[in-house]
This record gives C-alpha cells, structure tokens and sequence, in this order.
C-alpha cells in the first residue's frame, strides 16, 4: 500500500460570504498500491481536484487521515508539519497540475529539470533529462531556452507533464494531464503513465477523456460515494 | 544526534513589543529552519517590520524571547548576549535587506566598495581578492563588471537594490532578513530581482524571513508563511496551502482581494 486515505473530509467554510459551509467531501476513503492507477470519477463539482489537492497537502482536509508511505515509514499527511509536507513532496509526492505555474524569466528546460536540482542533482545532468523529456513531448527544441508564459495552452501542459514524470517518485498525482493534448501527445502520455506503473509507482488521476481514461485506469473510483448529505 | 539541519536556527517565542499604549506586534511565537524561507505578510500597519526588527536585534522586544544557533550548535537568547557578541552575529551571520536601498548601502563609495567593506569587516585584507569577490559578486547580481567603480547614486532603482543583495550575500550569511526586498521598483525590474533572490536562495541553502505585503512575492520566494492583522498571526502554515485554502477570515479577506497570485 502506497497511499491510503481513511474518513478524509472536507468541507470550506466561507467568511466573507457570512460563515457559509460548504461540505464538498465526505468519509473519502481509499487505498493505492505500488504499480496502480487509480482514477478519480465523477462529474464536474463532485470534489475529484478538491481530494486530489488534500492529497497533495495545497487543501487542508477537515478531518480524516492520508497515510503516505514515507522513506519507509507510513506519515499521515493530514498531521503533518509544512516542513514534513516538503520533504515528502521533495522525495515522495509529484503532483501534474492542470496549468502551469509560470515563474517569471526561467527557462522551460529549467522549469522541467528543477524537481531534480532540489533532490540534489547535478544542474547540467538534470538539463540533459529535462531536454529528453521535452524532446519526447515533442516540443519544439526553438522553445526549450524560453520561459513558458508566453507558450500555448498544450505547450504549457507538456512543460508541466515534462516536470511531473521527470522524477522517480513513488507517488504521482495527475488533474487532466491530458486536457489541452492532441491525439499524438495524449498517447505519448499514456506511455509515460505505463512505464510509471511497470516501475511500481502509485498513480491517482484525474481524466476527462474517455479514451485516457480507458488506457490508463486500473480502477475508477466515484467519488459520489463521498458525497456530503445534502441539507433538505 | 539530530543533524543541525533538523533543529531551528531562530526561534521566537512569545514575542511583543509595544509602543506606548500601542502595539507594535502581539504574542508571536515560530521557528525558521536551516535553508527555509519564511514570508511575513499583512497590510500596513500590521506589525510586520515591528516583529522583524525585533527579531533582527534592532529593536527591542517587550517582552518574549528569539534565540538563535550560533555556528557552534549552541541555542542563544539573543538578547542576553553582549552588545559585541550581537554585532559579531550581524555582520558574520546575518545580512538585513531594506526596503529601501539607500538604508543598506553606502551611496557615496563604489559598487565595488560597498561590497569589499563586507568582507574587510570579517576579517579579509587582501586587496585582490577582496576585488576578485566583489566583481564575482556583483556579477551574480547582473551588474555588469565595468560599472564596479560607479557610485550606486549613478545605479537605478533595482540595480540599487540588486547590489545591497550582492553586499548582503557576499559574506556567506546564514541568515537574511528582507524587509519588502522589490517594494517600491517597477512590475518588471521585480520580477528580475524575485528571480534573482529565488536563485540565490535555493543555491545557497539561505534561510530567509521576508516580509512583503505582495503575496504573489511570498508564493515565488516562500516556503511557509505566516499572517499578521493588528500585530497578531492570524495563521500560519505551507505558503501553498495558506494561499489557496486559507482559513481564517482575515485571510481569506486578503487573498479575494487581489486578482490571481
Ligand atoms: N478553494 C476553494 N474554496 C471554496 N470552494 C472550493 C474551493 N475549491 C473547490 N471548491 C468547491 O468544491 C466543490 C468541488 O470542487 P472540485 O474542484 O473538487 O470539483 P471537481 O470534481 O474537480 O470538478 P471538475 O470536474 O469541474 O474539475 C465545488 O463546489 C467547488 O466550487
Ligand atoms: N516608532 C513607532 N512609534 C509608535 N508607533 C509605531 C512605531 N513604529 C510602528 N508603530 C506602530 O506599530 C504598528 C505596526 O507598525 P509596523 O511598522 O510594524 O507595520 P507594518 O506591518 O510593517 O506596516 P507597513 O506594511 O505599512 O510597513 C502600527 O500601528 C504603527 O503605527
Ligand atoms: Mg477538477
Ligand atoms: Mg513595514
């Protein structure tokens, strides 16, 4: 077991709206093992990028554990420490987000090699794995040297692909990876997402198209099952 | 043994300072982290500075503690220390970033001196050397090697502010206080320096408390955050997860109130 989230609920309370509540997520509760992936279902709004992002440690779930298998030790995320919640995201947790984050003025090459320069590798071998990696995405070398903000929706989404797969790390989370993909690099990343599971990494995604879905999905989880009660 | 590099460097507990009736900064309490960059934010008149030089030692506190790890591993009361020790401290350890680059410079000698005064202050006399770091220095900083002999009167704005960096850093502090470090300096000339401090930053293994009342600076910069209203943290935790869950009502205040960070 990789990952495994037990009672894990959220629910935003709104102070500028007057102390609104607004329970999105329910009793979550799942387990991921080594080499799967798991796909999160359901329709727009039913909470899938909210437990994705409580997974990640960006939301703070309300109540409930995510255990994470840690550099050999089993660490509930949801109690964790900022400091605790980087390290894990440094060695063990890569999230693809839906968009790019752009940081003004670094290049795209550097962008994708960066998760590797802060688990301490050498600058020039990181910019060598980086430049793979684009290279396979198929973008264009003439972009490798620029920053990203000025780059497509697609471009940017494979700069982000690009960043997320370059790392061994032994959990990976995905929010539509593929969302803004042609045919041809859709099924680049269903490649990568396969080579990812025969290596034994855990994957939880998040995949609108169907045909993704289909390649990629070991099992899909509603996440209806984790629906707040409504109030009548 | 716990390596150092898992206990704080700094350490502030309790910590108030009052200005007459007035508070200056309220009951604050937090640790920093070898290599962890810390952003202090709130709007004006929160108490950001106030709690900054309180824990700089340039201002005395009210009450509370900071205690700091001297490069012995020991844990010290800074304000227990000698006079001379605290200065030792500041000019070995520490490099303070103001907002203003002529508080941290010295406007009427050269770039290149006011970065060589650092170093002669600990302790290095050879003038070779001392010009060899400094031109390395400021070319870190993007200043151009010829412009080493120009005052920093004849410097813009953010060339200003990008050589009290290099004036800060060429000591190998271990600790750097900024003070709105890109307040004050066009859109784009921030975004250059924001870059540049990220860079050092992370190359240098730098810890870093700065404080900005533009979030979008704490996102790129920060590693934590921490919130002020009224002298008082309001909230504190992981500078992603304060920015895009924030809990308490002030907060969220705050982050509805700009655009997109
Ligand atoms: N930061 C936030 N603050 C307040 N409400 C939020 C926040 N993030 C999400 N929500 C609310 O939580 C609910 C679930 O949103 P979420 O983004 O998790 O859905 P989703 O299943 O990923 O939808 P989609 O398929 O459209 O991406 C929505 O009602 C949304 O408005
Ligand atoms: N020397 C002083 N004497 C009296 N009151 C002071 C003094 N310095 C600060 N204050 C008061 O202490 C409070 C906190 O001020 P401080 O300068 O720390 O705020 P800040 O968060 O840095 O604000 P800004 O973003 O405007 O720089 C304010 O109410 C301020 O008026
Ligand atoms: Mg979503
Ligand atoms: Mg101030």
């Amino acid at each position: 077991m990789a990952v495994r989230a037990r009672a894990l609920s959220k629910t935003f309370c709104m102070h500028l709206q007057g102390g609104l509540e607004l329970p999105v997520v329910d009793g979550a509760a799942f387990e991921v093992r080594a080499g799967e992936c798991v796909v999160l279902g359901g329709p727009s709004g039913a909470g899938k990028s909210s437990i994705l992002k409580m997974l990640y440690g960006n939301y703070a779930a309300s109540s409930g554990e995510i255990l994470i298998r840690h550099g050999g030790e089993l660490v509930d995320l949801v109690a964790a420490s900022p400091r605790l919640v980087l390290a894990i995201r440094r060695e063990t947790l890569g999230y693809v987000s839906q968009f790019l984050r752009t940081v003004p003025r670094v290049a795209a090459v550097d962008v994708v090699a960066e998760p590797l320069v802060l688990r301490g590798a050498n600058t020039a071998v990181a910019r060598e794995r980086a430049s793979e990696m684009l290279d396979r995405l198929n973008l264009p070398q003439r972009l490798w040297q620029l920053p990203p903000a000025t780059f497509s929706g697609g471009e940017q989404q494979r700069v982000n692909i690009a960043r997320g797969f370059i790392t061994d790390h032994p959990v990976l989370l995905l929010d539509e990876p593929t969302a803004s993909l042609d045919a041809a690099n859709r099924r680049i990343v269903i490649e990568l997402i396969a080579e990812k599971k025969a290596k034994g990494v855990a994957q939880i995604g998040i995949f609108h198209d169907e045909e993704v879905r289909e390649a990629v999905a070991d099992r899909i989880i509603d996440v209806r099952g984790f629906a707040p009660a409504r109030a009548a | 043994m716990m390596r150092l590099q898992e206990m704080p460097l700094l350490s502030v507990e309790g910590l108030s300072r009052y200005y007459g009736e007035r508070v200056g900064c309220r009951d604050v309490s937090f640790e920093v982290y070898p290599g962890e960059v810390l952003a202090i934010v709130g709007e004006s008149g929160s108490g950001k500075t106030t709690l900054l030089n309180c824990i700089s030692t340039r201002l005395e506190p009210s009450t509370g503690s900071v205690s700091y790890r001297m490069r012995d591993g020991a844990m010290r009361d800074l304000y227990r220390m000698s006079e001379a020790e605290r200065r030792l401290l500041m000019r070995t350890d520490w490099g303070f970033v103001h907002q203003n680059p002529a508080d941290g410079l010295r406007m009427t000698v050269s770039a290149g001196a006011n970065v060589g005064e650092r170093l002669m202050a600990v302790g290095e006399r050879h003038y070779g050397r001392i010009r060899d770091t400094a031109t390395h220095w400021l070319s870190r900083v993007e200043i151009a090697e010829d412009r080493i002999d120009d005052q920093p009167r004849a410097f813009s704005g953010g060339m200003r502010q990008r050589l009290q960096i290099a004036r800060n850093l060429v000591t190998g502090p271990r600790l750097v206080f900024m003070d709105e470090p890109t307040g004050g300096l066009d859109v784009s000339v921030q975004a250059r320096l924001l870059d540049l401090l990220r860079g050092l930053v992370n190359d240098l293994g730098l810890a870093a408390i700065v404080v900005t009342h533009d979030l979008a600076v704490a996102r790129l910069l920060s590693h934590r955050m921490i919130v002020m209203k009224d002298g008082r943290v309001v909230e504190e935790g992981l500078t992603d997860r304060v920015l895009d869950d924030p809990q308490a009502p002030y907060t969220q205040l705050l982050v509805s109130s700009i655009l997109q960070v």
